[in-house]
């Protein structure tokens, strides 16, 4: 069936299938494959997505679900020129190894932090608890977000 | 310029593509004209395959075949060993899928070839396997039986006894003062990684040749293995490894998968990508640990270490794998750890059971050996009444007896020795970190509603295993260079390091290396891989070689083009010059290229101490960590940023062993825990209070670079430290953990046990 939304900004049209999720819509239908997919029930966290600005799990959602919605992946938090500070935390805190949870990691914390710029390191634990690292022992990731505060204090 | 890249943190290159989404792991590859494999695995841990109809999945629209072994000419084929191949393991070894008996619940039986994952999952539920059941084999006690048999021509379910001496154990034990005898055993773990595993396979029928994508670890290894399977010459088979996300020992080994879906690309001329799903991943990614242990260990009054002999049995699920005997192995010659024990007896026995097999999980054998024998020592220690650091001070072996060897594996005849070191000093280090003389006044306090306790412990890892390592580096027509290697990457950032290590020898700054190639068998001659913790080390020295062919060649080709001898030619960052002043940029030898390597048969040990500071609730037998410190050397740090982030990371897999981890099976083995709600892994909130400190006091002195293999030691010592913390917090309950995990369940019954024993 056919569902139009917006992803990053641009409005898409997909026909799939109304059992497609969409984690699989993102990464095969519209080659955003920055989304990634490890465990598609809905524990890990590496598929989070932003759905009209909250964390959404992209594996336990419905591609059909997102009609009329905005949704925003990893690619859409990027810029070609440079790192957003968020990023460069990341980076400077050696927040990542392997790399395939950040994408998950960045738009729960984006999420996070746009809603609550104070947050103190419990709360990023917290909030931050719903997705796994295997590499980092979460260390980097919690000192990386609690860097980046200051980037989004209005 | 003489460069300190090395020893510098510096941030990482591959994090620019990461952070925005931009790496290209296995499943992000698009061709056209895929077909997606889906596999039916066994819902049955033991028994006779007699049928597979698969005559209604090939009616549904879009499934375009089913393989089994029935098409695969001969046979299936088998997956030979990668280490420790001895004949003796030959029968056990595993074919790429089912044909006669089902061995464990998510062995290959079929694999379905369709036009989606959706419609290639439908099509297992439509496929008619009679199986004829047999009675399961659960666990290493009911192998030692052999009433039920895996491999019915061998008449036995042991594989193998790993025999581990050093002096005269049993004399010792004759005449000892004090033995003391324990059993203890560690939990069911894997490298669990968050990418699932995935191949994608595509044929030129024309060229006849086979390209691999989602290779890891051990590319140029695979690629022998499967030429041999599937009758080609290595070079029509390429292997590209792309992003992996995440290694850990388990990701990359040679698993049926890796010829199922070659063989299906080449069977349906058409590229075929698998990408398995976490609850296969569960069934069929290596398994590890599952280890018991009936040691005795003696010493003299004074604590004084003299002997230590005894069984250790693997839990190896149903056929031995690639790396499979390792944990086996590595547990009986590294028992000792870091101490200095005269005479050591261990038979390591390999049971064969209905599980998923084994293979290496970061650690493997040292997490097993570190937890036995450390708790052993705080249980001597408070029997003999002697201070457990005390203890440990007496026996840690010191700098001055390096390089010390230790006790010779049969029937590998493995004969190894460590090779530099301080390990007093690392534990010294440790105590000073957490304040010891202030911190020790709240061992087995109960404040808050909490007991406090205090784990200690040593720890010694392996590295750097041979025999070699490879590695290129040539000019580009930008005056910088590209380094290719041969081991590759499971996400630790080995462009990064590599980069730092190549310009260092190159004496270039470290923007000039343009590029870290690793990740196809095109790009080196010869190659082995990322495991033991050798990458930095071997591949790093490889490049030290690999520079010093560079510049011979440069030299020679720099003297022909200015006329002058090659001696006289000097080189600087960008420009080659002549004695007499003229010079040409490095870009007028564009493609000029050299290979170097580095051949090594002797190991690094890195080394340090781990102290746990917790609290234990024993009405719910919750842990917390209020503050945990590592110390280890590791010879040479080149990334001190990095390298902290692998010890760490790897401290939180080993905490997760420790507490959390479990792979459980029923009594007719049936996996239990199939979803990562079932089997726990360490998150945000589990372990915020982690330290680490890197030392390099000790450079290995068997590397030019003086760098020891450090990617293990946060998680070798993390079962003993813990549990030693727990029996130290709940001494006055007389509890003694001799299991791991230390689940809220397990130290709830050992406080309860300890209120009876009390009460009588």
């Amino acid at each position: 069936m056919s569902t139009t939304f917006e992803v990053n900004g641009k409005q898409v049209t997909v026909d799939v299938e109304p059992r497609m999720t969409l984690a699989d819509c993102l990464r095969h239908e519209l080659r955003l494959t920055g989304t990634h997919v490890g465990c598609e029930h809905g524990v890990c966290g590496a598929c989070t997505v932003l759905v009209n600005g909250e964390a959404v799990r992209s594996c336990l959602t419905l591609a059909v679900q997102a009609e009329g919605s905005q949704v925003t992946t990893v690619e859409g938090l990027s810029n070609d020129a440079d790192l957003t500070p968020l990023q460069k935390s990341f980076r400077k805190h050696h927040a990542l190894q392997c790399g395939f949870c950040t994408p998950g990691f960045i738009t729960t914390a984006h999420a996070l932090l746009t809603e609550e710029p104070d947050c103190d390191a419990d709360r990023v634990r917290e909030v931050l608890s719903g997705n796994i690292c295997r590499c980092t022992g979460y260390i980097g990731i919690v000192e990386a977000v609690l860097d980046a505060r200051q980037h989004y204090k209005k | 310029m003489k460069n300190t890249f090395i020893g510098t943190p510096m941030e990482r290159r591959e994090d620019l593509r990461f952070l925005r989404g931009r790496g290209e792991y296995v499943d992000d590859v698009a061709m056209p004209g895929l077909l997606y494999a889906v596999i039916l695995r066994s819902s049955v841990a033991h028994g006779r395959l007699v049928s597979i109809d698969a005559s209604a999945a090939l009616k549904i629209p879009g499934v375009h075949a089913v393989i089994t072994g029935r098409d695969m000419p001969g046979g299936p084929p088998i997956v030979p060993m990668r280490l420790q191949p001895l004949p003796e393991f030959k029968p056990f070894e595993q074919p790429v899928i089912a044909h006669d008996k089902v061995r464990y619940v998510g062995e290959p039986i079929a694999v379905v070839l369709a036009t989606s994952v959706a419609i290639g999952e439908d099509a297992l539920d439509v496929i008619d396997v009679k199986i004829d059941e047999l009675p399961a084999v659960a666990d290493w006690t009911v192998a030692q039986q052999n009433k039920s048999i895996l491999f019915d021509k061998l008449g036995t379910n042991r594989s193998l006894v790993f025999e581990s001496r050093k002096g005269d154990a049993d004399a010792a034990f004759a005449k000892a003062p004090y033995v003391r005898r324990e059993r203890l055993r560690t939990g069911r773990h894997y490298g669990l990684t968050m990418e699932p595993r995935g191949v994608m396979a595509t044929w030129d029928d024309a060229k006849g040749k086979l390209t691999i994508y989602g290779a890891a670890k051990v590319p140029f290894f695979n690629r022998r293995i499967l030429a041999a399977q599937i009758n080609l010459p290595v070079e029509q088979i390429e292997m590209i490894e792309n992003d992996v996300g995440g290694g850990y020992g388990a990701r990359g080994e040679f698993y049926p998968e890796d010829f199922l879906i070659p063989f299906a690309a080449r069977h349906v001329k058409r590229p075929v990508k698998w990408i398995e799903d976490r609850r296969e991943n569960l069934m069929a990614m290596n398994h590890a640990r599952e280890e018991e242990a009936i040691l005795e260990v003696a010493c003299e009054r004074d604590g004084t270490l003299i002997a230590i002999r005894g069984d250790v049995h693997t839990d190896m699920g149903a056929y031995m794998r690639t790396n499979g005997a390792v944990g086996a192995r590595n547990v009986c010659q590294f028992l000792p750890g870091p101490y200095r024990i005269p005479h050591v007896k261990i038979d390591s026995s390999l049971w064969m059971t209905n599980k998923t097999p084994v293979g290496t999980y970061r650690g493997p054998g040292r997490f097993e050996a570190n937890f036995f024998l450390e708790r052993m020592i705080d249980m001597i220690a408070e029997d003999l009444g002697i201070d457990r650091i005390e203890f440990r001070r007496k026996n840690l072996i010191t700098a001055k007896e390096q390089p010390y060897k230790v006790a010779t594996v049969q029937p590998t005849n493995a004969v190894d020795e460590y090779d530099s070191g301080d390990y007093p000093a690392a534990l010294e280090r440790a105590l000073k970190e957490v304040n010891w003389p202030e911190v020790s006044k709240l061992q087995g306090k109960l404040i808050d509603g909490k007991y406090h306790g205090l784990g200690v412990v040593c720890f010694i890892e392996g590295g750097a295993a041979g025999p070699k390592e490879t590695a290129r580096i040539e000019a580009n027509d930008d005056d910088t260079f590209s380094v290719y290697l041969g081991t590759t990457s499971v996400g630790q950032g080995v462009e990064t390091v590599f980069a730092q290590i190549a310009a260092d020898a190159l004496e270039v700054p470290v923007d000039r290396i343009r590029h870290v190639y690793h990740g196809s068998t095109a790009y080196v001659s010869d190659g082995y891989g990322a495991y033991h913790s050798r990458s930095t080390v071997m591949g790093g020295s490889a490049v030290l070689d690999a520079t010093n062919n560079f510049m011979a060649v440069l030299r020679q080709a720099a003297g022909k083009k200015l006329g002058c001898a090659e001696s006289n030619i000097t080189f600087d960052i960008d420009k080659v010059t002549a004695g007499d002043g003229r010079s040409l940029p490095l870009r007028t030898f564009a493609g000029l290229t050299a290979e170097g390597e580095f051949k090594n048969h002797k190991h690094t040990y890195s080394y340090g101490a781990h102290i746990a500071h917790v609290t234990v609730d024993a009405r719910i037998g919750r842990i917390e960590i209020v503050d945990y410190v590592v110390v280890q050397d590791v010879g040479r740090a080149v990334n001190p940023l990095t390298l902290k982030g692998q010890v760490i990371g790897s401290l939180v897999q080993g905490l997760g062993g420790a507490v959390l981890e479990d792979l459980k099976y029923d009594e007719n083995g049936q996996l239990l825990t199939g979803s990562l709600a079932d089997y726990l892994l360490p998150i945000a909130t589990d372990f915020p209070n982690l330290r680490c400190f890197v030392t390099d006091d000790h450079p290995s002195p068997i590397n030019p670079l003086g760098a020891k293999g450090a990617g293990e030691g946060g998680i070798i010592a993390a079962g003993g430290c813990m549990a030693n913390a727990v029996a130290n917090a709940l001494q006055s309950f007389g509890v003694q953990p001799r299991q791991l995990p230390l689940s809220p369940g397990y130290i709830w019954e050992l406080v309860q046990a300890g209120q009876r024993k009390a009460a009588e």
